[in-house]
């Protein structure tokens, strides 16, 4: 299965932030997405979720344009979207926060897909009654990502997920999101702004500048690259 | 021996400010004076001449704010240092106390709906006929018609998160569909129930389509508006609704065929007991006591479907809902819709008890008073709002029996004109202890089975 973008393209009213960007993710492959603040990596996500309204482009899922869809049809379809600053429901408990997020699938299937969540985060399952506003930072990202995959994505799109986490914890959740892609072979688009980690994880990395892809490569190549530093300094 | 005993060294002392407290009671005083001056003061009358003229209540003023500095004086001198000296030497929790909430916490719930189950007999019995008629009507009917629209309200105020001021538009739409179907086609109630509650919920997916993108203050607003134009149109088109005039002889529900009135084949007669309207009462109650369990119990069905999950989570967060694919949409419409429904079934009860329905019984006053048992009960809770509405609708209704006052206040007093007054004095006290409602926590709806731990290891020993 793939998820590939085409010259997709994006505005919020009048300005145009997202200039045709084109890339491709594999089922079981987790490539990056990198660049400064504003560069228009969440906007990129958000478009192809669906959140945003793409103004030109294509997203396709093996195949099939979904570009334009409501993001619920993206969803059904198998993409969903970890937002940026977890936006767990904090008065709700962790189970009930991982319910909402199989609301797509039948009850069995969520029952199957708790167990999974709960062995992949044991901390989760063990604070299963715990209101979700009262789990630490690192243990909300978790909550996030679990919950998304409570409807059994073939692609998981990820914003930011080690902001405000201290230095241990980014290394714990980075872990997690590794494992996501090896054990349930799911693909995904991990936006960044930690450089360094997010080379670490992903296979393949693409670095936006002001709305246009301007550098991709495999992370090693990229690591090395001066153009990499130029694009988060803004010395374009 | 004679060592004098001293104070427990442990006992910090609070000290008792007298002139402070008598400056706050000053102060106190007089705002109170200044606010109930035009409120209370004055009163305008007609003479003879159909003239107005302003009479000055001075001593009922002074009685006003006499009271209200009293207990202002209360409040500092004997209140404040305790709770003062309570925040110094905490009480060591107390395990009876504990133990009596929780018990209490525990039983509240089965004990309510036995004494709502056995009321109208217990009163029948204690009072006897006609006296049990206003306690089954006037109380029991009145506050479980008020406790059904709290819990619908609920559903989209309280679970889905969705401000809505024009709630009682549904029920007039529930309540003239109700009406206008009977009297034209001569259709039974129990038919006609389940219809004007569709029709509600049509009504409501309605207003639902246009206020979609909106949220809080907005939605609050352009419902609001909505609950006036319903009202508008029942009072305007008059060829439809009689208007201001409103319809009367409204069909009364029956008992399967079996009519509640004093002919042959009317209930009395058929089960050879001496004619009473008690029996409709009852009967009547029993009705909207069904309803509004049902109501209550399609809420907690709801709350652990996928449905009543979306509702509450778009209530959290609208963004997060839509980044995990829930339909926010439909999630909203299906929320108007169930609320509207329940309105719906309500004021065709409404209109089949009263048997005469005018505009005036659907104002804005109404939406306002649904919307405030949702919150003084604590926003999503069932028991809150059930425990509001009785506090609410049962204390103005007590309101009209305080004739003793009279003997206080001059024999002109009158203790249902203070009604809003207390309302909003009681709103005030409940918002001050308890602003997140009667029962302001919320209570899980996942069902949680224990979990077999049977680890793998074990398996491989043979001991799983």
């Amino acid at each position: 299965m793939t998820l590939a973008i085409e010259g997709l393209c994006a505005a919020y009213g009048e300005i145009e932030v997202l200039h045709g960007i084109s890339l491709s993710v594999e089922k079981g492959q987790l490539i990056a997405l990198l660049g400064a603040n504003g560069a228009g990596k969440s906007t990129a996500i958000k478009a192809i979720m669906g959140l945003v309204k793409p103004t030109a482009g294509r997203v396709l899922l093996d195949g099939r344009d979904i570009a334009g869809e409501a993001a619920h049809l993206a969803a059904r379809a198998g993409i969903v979207l970890v937002p940026e600053g977890r936006r767990i429901f904090k008065k709700m408990t962790v189970e009930e926060n991982l319910q909402v997020g199989g609301v797509v699938r039948s009850a069995a299937e969520v029952r199957e897909r708790l167990a999974d969540i709960y062995a992949l985060f044991p901390t989760l399952g063990e604070r299963r009654r715990q209101i979700g506003g009262t789990l630490s930072g690192g243990e909300q990202q978790m909550l996030a990502i679990g919950r998304a995959l409570m409807s059994r994505p073939s692609f998981i799109l990820m914003d930011e997920p080690s902001l405000g986490l201290a230095p241990l914890v980014v290394e714990r959740v980075h872990q997690a999101i590794d494992r996501i892609r090896r054990e349930m072979g799911i693909g995904g688009i991990l936006v960044e702004q930690n450089v360094v980690i997010a080379l670490g994880v992903a296979s393949h990395a693409y670095v936006l500048m002001r709305g246009s892809v301007v550098l991709s490569g495999d992370p090693k190549t990229l690591a090395a690259s001066p153009q990499l530093k130029e694009a988060y300094l803004g010395m374009g | 021996m004679s060592a004098p005993a001293a104070a427990p060294a442990s006992t910090a002392t609070v000290h008792v400010n007298i002139g402070r407290a008598l400056k706050d009671t000053a102060i106190t005083a007089a705002i109170a004076f200044a606010l109930f001056l035009p409120l209370i003061g004055f009163k305008t009358v007609q003479n003879m001449r159909n003239e107005l003229e302003l009479e000055t209540r001075l001593a009922l003023l002074l009685t006003f704010v006499a009271i209200i500095a009293g207990a202002k004086l209360f409040v500092s001198l004997v209140i404040a240092p305790w709770r003062e000296r309570r925040a110094l030497n905490p009480a060591p929790t107390n395990a009876t106390l504990a133990k009596a909430k929780t018990l209490l916490a525990h039983w509240f719930t089965p004990f309510a709906l036995g004494f709502a189950v056995v009321y109208p007999i217990l009163i029948f019995t204690v009072t006897g006929g006609t006296g049990a008629l206003k306690w089954v009507d006037n109380f029991g009917i009145q506050i479980l018609i008020y406790v059904m629209l709290g819990w619908g309200l609920n559903i989209v105020v309280g679970l889905a998160g969705l401000l809505d001021l024009g709630y009682v538009a549904f029920y007039a739409v529930g309540a003239y569909s109700y009406t206008l179907l009977a009297k034209e086609f001569g259709l039974s109630f129990w038919i006609l129930l389940p219809l004007a509650g569709f029709l509600s919920a049509f009504w409501g997916v309605l207003l639902g389509f246009p206020v979609l993108r909106l949220r809080g203050d907005y939605l609050a607003i352009v419902t609001l508006a909505f609950g006036e134009i319903v009202r508008l149109i029942l009072i305007n088109w008059v060829s439809f609704t009689n208007g201001y005039a409103g319809i009367s002889g409204i069909p009364r529900p029956t008992l399967f065929g079996i009519p509640f009135n004093a002919n042959d084949d009317g209930f009395a007669a058929t089960f050879g007991l001496e004619f009473s309207p008690i029996y409709r009462s009852m009967f009547l109650y029993y009705v909207i006591l069904a309803l509004a369990l049902v109501t209550a119990y399609v809420t907690i069905r709801l709350r652990q479907l996928p449905v009543g999950r979306a509702w509450e989570a778009l209530r959290e967060d609208e963004i997060a809902c839509r980044s995990l694919g829930i339909n926010t949409t439909n999630t909203k419409l299906t929320a108007f819709a169930m609320g509207a429904m329940f309105a719906g079934f309500a004021g065709s009860f409404f209109a089949a008890r009263q048997g005469f329905i005018s505009p005036e019984s659907f104002t804005f006053l109404e939406s306002a008073t649904i919307l405030s048992i949702v919150v003084l009960g604590g926003m999503g809770s069932q028991i809150g709002v059930a425990v509001a509405a009785v506090a609410m609708i049962g204390g103005t209704e007590i309101m009209r029996d305080l004739d003793f006052l009279k003997y206080f206040f001059g024999s002109d007093f009158d203790p249902t004109q203070y009604r809003m007054l207390l309302f909003g004095f009681a709103m005030v006290l409940i918002m001050i202890w308890k602003p997140r409602g009667l029962v302001g926590t919320r209570e899980p709806s996942a069902i949680y089975k224990e979990r077999r731990t049977i680890l793998g290891s074990h398996v491989k020993e043979g001991h799983g």
